[in-house]
C-alpha cells in the first residue's frame, strides 16, 4: 500500500547484508528473466501507449492516419471553455475527495480503534459500499438524489421545511455531489488503512500518557496524529490519484454534465474519444499525465520527509 | 485507547451504529427493497416496503433479458476476474521476489516502473492503437492483459513488501538441496506468499470485476458486454424499469459481497502486516 516504501528503496525493511564470496551462485538462484512475463505485458500495453501518446497528441488521427499538426489540440484544448473547465474540475474533485477522506478516515479509524460496542459490526459496515460496483453506486445515487422524488429530498423537505437542490442537475454544486458520492463510497478504504496504521502504534505510548494524565486530544494530537503518518501519507496519495484519474462515478451520475458542470479530464477523453477525435482525447490523456505525474510526485516527496519512524 | 468508561462506550457505540446505518446501509436498503418492487411501484421511487415483493421474479427476468445477456456477461467477467488475477498473481510475485532478493542495475527502473504504473493514467488510445496492431483490441483476452498490465504495479508494490519478510535461510536451504530457480520459487517460497496473495486477489478482483472504464474502452459491443456494463439494459431515454434495475445492481453485487465475507479476516491481516507497516 505504501507508495512511500518504493522511493526509497535503500530502507524498505532490508537489512544491509554481508556480501557473499560466490555472487554468481545467489544471482543463479534468482534469473533476472523473472522480470519478463509480467515486463513484457507492462511494455507492451502500458509503457509504449504512454511513450507514443506523446506522439498522437500532436497529430490529427484517425486511427490509420496521423497527421502532424503541433500545439493545435492543446491550443483547442486550452482554449474551449468546455475543455479548460474540466481541467479546474478535475483538480477540484481530487482535492475534495482526497481531503474529505483524509479527515473521516481518521475519525472514523479513531472511533473504530476505541473500545466501543459493535466495533466489528461497524467496522464491515463502512467498508461495505468498497465492494459495490461503481456503475451500481452512481445508478443508485442518481435516484436517490432525484431532485423531486428522490429519498434524499423527500427528507430534506419533511426535516427541513423547504425544497432539496437539485443535487444532479444543478451546474453549480453538481460536481460537488458526486465527490460526495465518492467520499462515501471509498472512506471505508481510508479507514481500513488508517485501523491498521493505528494498530501499529504500540501499546506503551498510550499507557505512558495514562500515566501522565494526557487528555483524549493530547493523544490524538501528539501521538495518533504523528505516528500514523505514513497512513496519512498513503490515504492521501492514494485517493488522490484515484480522484484526479476518476471516471466510472462521473460518466455514471451526470455524465459530465449538465452542460460541461462536471466534466473531468478523463470524462473529456471518453468524449472526443467517441466523437472520433483521437489526436483531441491523446492531448487530453497528456495534460492528466502532466497534472497527476506534477502534483503526486512532488507530494509523495514531502510527504516522506515529514515522516516521523516508531 | 482503552480509557473508556462503560457508559461512554455504549454512547459512542450506539451512535456510531445509527449514524452509520443510515449513511452507508439504508442505500442498500434501497436497492433491495427497489430490486423487490414492481414496475409501477418502483418507478415512485420511494423507500418503502414493497406492496408485491417479487424479488425472485425480477431477478429471474433480469437474468432473461436480451437473450441471456446477463449469463454471458456473467461468465465472460468470470473469466476476464479469474484469469487476469492469476497472472497478476504469478508475475507480479516472480517480479516482486527477483526485485527483492537480487541485487541489480535493473532495480532502480523497475522500481521507477512500479511507481509509474501506480501513478500514470493510462493513455486511451495509444492502448488501443497497440492492440489493433496485435490483434487484442475488441477480444477478451486483450482486455485481460490490459488489466494485467494496470494492476501488476499494484500487486508488485504489495507482494515486495511481504517479500522482504521471508528469510532468505529458506532460500539458502532449498538451494543447497539442489532447487532451481523454478523449484526455488514455485514450491518453496510462493506457498508462503499464501497470506499475501489472498490480500491481492480479493483486491484486484473487486477492482476487475467491477472495472468500467477498461471493458467500455477494449471490449466494446453487446456480445462480450461485461456484468457493468449490463446496468444499463434497462436504462434507456423513454422509460427505465427500476424494478430490474436494481435487481441487477443487486445481482452484480453478491460475488464480491461473499467474497469479502469469506476472506474478511485475511485481508484485514494482509493488509497491516504487508502493507502499512512494511
Amino acid at each position: 500500500m505504501t507508495i512511500t516504501q518504493t522511493s526509497r528503496p535503500g530502507r524498505a525493511g532490508r537489512p544491509t547484508r554481508p556480501r557473499r564470496a560466490s555472487g554468481s551462485y545467489v544471482d543463479k538462484a534468482y534469473p533476472l528473466w523473472f522480470h519478463l512475463p509480467g515486463g513484457i505485458v507492462f511494455v507492451t500495453l502500458f509503457l509504449v501507449p504512454t511513450a507514443l501518446s506523446f506522439y498522437f497528441a500532436f497529430t490529427r488521427w484517425t486511427l490509420f492516419k496521423s497527421t502532424f499538426i503541433g500545439f493545435d489540440n492543446f491550443v483547442l484544448f486550452f482554449s474551449e471553455p468546455g475543455l479548460i473547465g474540466s481541467l479546474r474540475n478535475t483538480l477540484i474533485y481530487g482535492f475534495v475527495t482526497s481531503g474529505a477522506k483524509v479527515v473521516l478516515g481518521m475519525l472514523l479509524a479513531v472511533l473504530l480503534s476505541a473500545p466501543i460496542i459493535a466495533r466489528g459490526y461497524l467496522r464491515s459496515v463502512t467498508f461495505f459500499p468498497v465492494l459495490v460496483s461503481t456503475v451500481g453506486v452512481g445508478l443508485t445515487f442518481q435516484i436517490l438524489l432525484d431532485p423531486f422524488h428522490g429519498v434524499v429530498n423527500q427528507v430534506w423537505a419533511v426535516v427541513l421545511g423547504i425544497d432539496g437542490p437539485g443535487w444532479l442537475t444543478d451546474p453549480s454544486i453538481a460536481l460537488l455531489s458526486v465527490a460526495g458520492i465518492d467520499v462515501w463510497k471509498g472512506v471505508g478504504l481510508a479507514t481500513l488503512i488508517y485501523i491498521a496504521g493505528i494498530a501499529a502504534i504500540p501499546h506503551e505510548y498510550f499507557e505512558a500518557a495514562r500515566v501522565d494524565g494526557a487528555s483524549s486530544w493530547q493523544v490524538f494530537r501528539r501521538i495518533i496524529l504523528p505516528l500514523s503518518w505514513s497512513a496519512t501519507s498513503t490515504v492521501i496519495l492514494l485517493s488522490l490519484i484515484g480522484g484526479l484519474r476518476s471516471f466510472d462515478l462521473i460518466w455514471t451520475t451526470t455524465g459530465g454534465g449538465p452542460g460541461f458542470a462536471s466534466d473531468v479530464i478523463a470524462s473529456v477523453i471518453y468524449k472526443q474519444y467517441q466523437a472520433g477525435f483521437y489526436g483531441l482525447s491523446t492531448a487530453g490523456n497528456v495534460i492528466l499525465f502532466i497534472v497527476v505525474t506534477a502534483i503526486i510526485y512532488p507530494l509523495s516527496r514531502w510527504l516522506n520527509s515529514k515522516e516521523t519512524s516508531l | 485507547m482503552n480509557a473508556m468508561r462503560p457508559a461512554t462506550r455504549w454512547l459512542v457505540g450506539l451512535a456510531g451504529i445509527l449514524l452509520t446505518t443510515a449513511v452507508f446501509l439504508v442505500p442498500f436498503a434501497f436497492i433491495l427493497t427497489m430490486a423487490a418492487k414492481d414496475p409501477v411501484e418502483a418507478a415512485r421511487l420511494q423507500f418503502s416496503w414493497p406492496a408485491n415483493f417479487q424479488l425472485w421474479e425480477n431477478v429471474v427476468s433480469v437474468f432473461q433479458a436480451r437473450d441471456y445477456m446477463l449469463i454471458i456477461a456473467f461468465i465472460n467477467s468470470a473469466i476476464l476476474t479469474v484469469a487476469s488475477v492469476t497472472l497478476m498473481v504469478i508475475f507480479g510475485s516472480m517480479i516482486a521476489f527477483v526485485l527483492d532478493r537480487r541485487r541489480s542495475r535493473l532495480n532502480l527502473l523497475i522500481n521507477t516502473l512500479v511507481l509509474a504504473g501506480l501513478i500514470i493514467p493510462p493513455a486511451v488510445v495509444p492502448t488501443i492503437w497497440v492492440m489493433q496492431g496485435l490483434g487484442l483490441f475488441k477480444t477478451l483476452h486483450g482486455l485481460i492483459l490490459v488489466e494485467v498490465a494496470f494492476g501488476l504495479s499494484f500487486t508488485v508494490l504489495i507482494m515486495r513488501a511481504f517479500v522482504a519478510t521471508i528469510p532468505r535461510e529458506i532460500d539458502e536451504a532449498a538451494i543447497v538441496d539442489g532447487a532451481g530457480p523454478l523449484r526455488l520459487f514455485f514450491r518453496v517460497i510462493f506457498p508462503l506468499l499464501r497470506s499475501v496473495i489472498v490480500t491481492v486477489v480479493v483486491v484486484q478482483s473487486i477492482f476487475v470485476f467491477n472495472d468500467f472504464q477498461n471493458p467500455l474502452y477494449f471490449l466494446p459491443g453487446n456480445q462480450n458486454a461485461t456484468v457493468q456494463l449490463t446496468l444499463f439494459n434497462f436504462q434507456s431515454q423513454a422509460q427505465t424499469t427500476y424494478n430490474l434495475l436494481f435487481a441487477n445492481i443487486l445481482v452484480i453485487t453478491v460475488p464480491m459481497l461473499v467474497m469479502y465475507i469469506i476472506f474478511q479476516r485475511q485481508i484485514v491481516a494482509g493488509m497491516t502486516s504487508g502493507a502499512v507497516k512494511g
